[in-house]
């Protein structure tokens, strides 16, 4: 047991060893960076910086099931926005206890996802296209519902699940690591998560082995959405309202998590393992950005430069490694 | 003739880890055709990418009319007349004929490409050949054969004095091969030296005029076709002598294993299986012949449950069964290792084991726990019995060469423990050595009792390993013929539905 555990322990180091030393590379720099010395490895600031990430972390679970399947969901970014103003407006508005509102809003993430799933697996229709007309739809019911405005809710109830803590832990930074196990455990452990890789390397083989390749589609595209969802109350709880701004291209940052850690966007290869890393690269680089006092508008290209530079080396690694 | 065309002396490449090429010598006349023959893995893909600029050779020196050339990258190698038409195509399925054929030298008039002129000098061109191909018409249109002509004549229109074609035949049917042959005889005639590739030693004879064999790397030898047996060209690319290439111990069963009644695509258009009644003894290989298209293929996806919609009756051991989808048919002991291995078969991206298990998850992954020690002894046991040369079991399938892949399908579905399996095309793209080790291994699973189905469009290969054959035309099974009534015109008889009388095919 102690055996195999060290020897995939092993295995993990080596498929991912590019973005651990680039991860790794970034928290020395910001160890030794002297306006970030103080600040950067404390207690407070590793737990802000894990719970403003929990919420890319969610999507970006999904995301890699969805890119591993060879396909791409646009639609979460507007699915946190929706859920998250259904949500406090079920509370706010219609007086319902707290946790009716939660469970609105995650499951109307997950039937948003329901509807994706159900047009891919059924029609030709390409993902790309399906979920650019959901994110819009999402995008519209927020407004719709909203009348455009933020729907405000304090209560403490609302607040727990995105700015409450759990000991001295925040509670999204539990939420982000009880899902990331399931979603490896299901990924890497059942039938159904080798099917996806199945499914998503080569569409045609996996019917000749019989597998149902509407129900891998199906099940992925349901979970993505249900991920948007928990996303999105996570959001709302913390802003402490429902926002329809909320969101906002989020679905990029979630996408470049998968593609940082190591999944091919051509789809049938990659691992959650990798996700969590490039995601922990995204979220510790914005933070180490904000530390040093760089203007957020030199921000996104900094970003944009170490996306293209990470999925780079790892490019010229694998290519490497193939011949 | 005396002067060579085409002189590759003492070339010498090699990769880390692998000497891929060491002393290879080659030589083209002009209006030769002239084969190169080997397993895969011998050198041969290497030796065209040297000749046509991709790889730099360490050593060696190539000779173009007595002249030393040096080429030194792919714009080199069509100057001095050379041409390669790779095995996969790499035509623009939506661009015409025409816009292929001038792709990058497009005749400019004063409003841009003057269209016109491109499309009548196409069409000349292939009118030259008699192709019966329009110019204006859109590759995706062509079938295969039609695509792989306008590749032809793509390359001539480069003034290509020597052409290769790599494994042009292993996607077409016997006729479009041999108009293919054709032009290569025409081509011929003109000057123009060929080399051709193959991988089916029937071809050889039907079009070359000299072979050169090459093994593991290194020049065996060059010999005139037309004097050498085929058993020695054999021996030369192995390297051993291949006594028993065929192995089948011919049975006489009369257990009725599977039996299909009035199998039926029940399709409107296109209709490719047409009241197929057929049925399998314990321990027999039934072959199925026929042309491409005959309806062989789609014929065993419905008995597989692939085809939405299809009608007839399934009996196996004498129980009548319903299969609505794949996983039925496993259920009945039934496995299907499909025909195109890229497209219908393999996970390219993933690893050996992963392709191996992937028909037998339930046998080593309960809820959520994972037995990887099972795992990898399934895994380990079928490259064991099929011989499977790879480095490891995390190898990418993608690495591995064809007859290796093909090993490790048979084995995945052979994992399935079946009692009825269909082999489609189980030796396409696969190299003499594989080759007779699937024989081999096709002849051990009947003594154990299982049944095959082999789909073949290679004719010796049905001759010499099936106990009775079912020929197919047109979605209709045409005749059975037993073994010891099988020859190459009975079959082509019954294909083709006319009266062939003597044709030697495939």
């Amino acid at each position: 047991m102690v055996e195999r555990f060290g020897k995939s322990a092993k295995r993990y180091f080596k498929d991912n060893l590019g973005i651990l030393c680039a991860l790794g590379a970034m928290i020395l720099f910001l160890y030794i960076f002297p306006r970030t010395h103080a600040t950067f490895l404390t207690r407070t600031n590793i737990f802000n910086v894990l719970r403003q990430n929990a919420p890319n972390l969610l999507l970006s679970c999904g995301m890699t099931m969805v890119i591993i399947l060879g396909g791409i969901d646009l639609s979460v970014g507007s699915i946190i926005a929706m859920s998250g103003v259904l949500g406090a407006g079920v509370v706010v508005w219609g007086g319902a206890p707290e946790i009716v509102g939660i469970l609105v809003a995650v499951l109307s993430g997950l039937l948003f996802g329901l509807c994706n799933g159900f047009i891919i697996a059924m029609t030709q229709i390409p993902p790309f296209i399906v979920t650019l007309a959901s994110m819009n739809i999402a995008k519209g019911i927020a407004y719709v519902f909203s009348g455009g405005k933020p729907i405000r809710c304090m209560t403490d109830a609302w607040k727990f699940l995105g700015a409450g803590f759990v000991g001295p832990v925040p509670t999204p930074v539990i939420t982000m690591f009880v899902v990331f196990i399931v979603a490896v455990l299901f990924l890497n452990r059942t039938k159904l998560g080798r099917h996806i890789y199945a499914v998503g390397g080569n569409d045609t083989a996996a019917k000749f082995s019989g597998i149902s390749t509407a129900k891998v589609k199906f099940v992925v595209y349901s979970f993505s959405g249900l991920m948007a969802g928990l996303a999105g109350i996570t959001i709302a709880s913390r802003l402490y309202s429902g926002t329809c701004t909320s969101g906002d291209g989020a679905e990029m940052d979630a996408i470049a998590a998968v593609v940082v850690g190591g999944t091919s966007m051509s789809g049938g290869s990659g691992r959650l393992g990798g996700t969590l890393i490039g995601a922990l690269i995204i979220g510790i680089l914005t933070n180490g950005l904000n530390l040093m006092g760089v203007n957020s508008d030199w921000q996104y290209i900094i970003k944009g430069a170490v996306i293209l530079l990470a999925v780079y080396v790892d490019f010229l690694r694998s290519n490497k490694k193939a011949k | 003739m005396g002067e060579y065309l085409l002189e590759m002396k003492n070339i010498c490449k090699s990769f880390p880890g692998v000497k891929a090429l060491q002393g290879v010598n080659f030589q083209l006349r002009p209006g030769e055709i002239h084969a190169l023959l080997g397993e895969n893995g011998a050198g041969k893909s290497t030796l065209i990418k040297v000749l046509g600029g991709i790889y730099h050779p360490e050593e060696g020196k190539i000779f173009i009319d007595g002249n030393e050339v040096a080429i030194t990258g792919v714009n080199r190698a069509r100057e001095n007349g050379i041409s390669i038409i790779h095995q996969e195509l790499v035509l623009v399925p939506h661009m015409t004929v025409a816009e292929n054929i001038f792709l990058g030298r497009e005749p400019m008039g004063k409003f841009g490409v003057n269209r016109v002129q491109m499309s009548n000098e196409a069409q000349r061109m292939l009118d030259t050949f008699d192709l019966g191909i329009d110019a204006d018409s859109l590759i995706a249109d062509l079938s295969i054969a039609q695509q792989q002509l306008v590749e032809i004549v793509k390359a001539i229109s480069f003034n290509c004095r020597i052409l290769v074609m790599d494994e042009p035949t292993s996607s077409i049917s016997d006729r479009e091969v041999e108009h293919l042959f054709e032009i290569m005889r025409d081509l011929a005639k003109k000057g123009v030296g060929i080399i051709y590739i193959s991988h089916k030693m029937s071809e050889l004879d039907m079009v070359c005029d000299r072979v050169t064999v090459l093994r593991d790397g290194t020049y065996v030898g060059t010999c005139v076709v037309a004097e050498t047996p085929r058993d020695k060209l054999i021996n030369m690319m192995v390297g051993r002598e291949l006594n028993q290439y065929y192995t089948r111990d011919h049975v006489k069963s009369t257990e009725v294993v599977l039996k299909c009644v009035d199998l039926d695509d029940a399709k409107k258009r296109l209709k490719r299986v047409d009241h197929v009644s057929f049925e399998v003894h314990r321990g027999e290989i039934v072959g199925f012949a026929g042309l491409v298209g005959a309806g062989r293929s789609e014929t065993m996806q419905c008995l597989f449950g692939l085809t939405k919609g299809s009608t007839g009756e399934v009996y196996i051991e004498g129980k009548q069964v319903h299969i609505g989808n794949p996983v039925d048919a496993m259920g009945y002991g039934i496995s299907l290792v499909p025909e195109d291995r890229k497209v219908e078969g393999l996970y390219h991206l993933q690893s050996v084991r992963f392709n191996s298990t992937i028909e037998v998850l339930h046998e080593f992954i309960r809820h959520l726990s994972v037995n990887e020690a099972r795992e990898e002894e399934i895994t380990q046991e079928f490259i064991d019995k099929m011989n499977t040369k790879t480095p490891s079991q995390f190898q990418t399938v993608a690495n591995l060469s064809g007859g290796n892949q093909q090993k490790v399908m048979i084995g995945r579905w052979l994992a399935t423990s079946p009692k009825i399996l269909i082999l489609d095309e189980p030796t396409r793209g696969v190299d003499v050595g594989a080759k007779a080790e699937i024989y081999e291994i096709m002849n051990m699973l009947t003594k154990q009792g299982v049944s095959i189905i082999m789909i073949s469009s290679e004719l010796p290969e049905i001759i010499n390993m099936a106990d009775r054959v079912y020929v197919m035309c047109e979605g209709k099974v045409t005749g059975c013929i037993d073994y010891e009534h099988l020859s190459q015109e009975a079959i082509m008889k019954l294909a083709t539905q006319e009266t062939v009388g003597g044709q030697n095919n495939g």
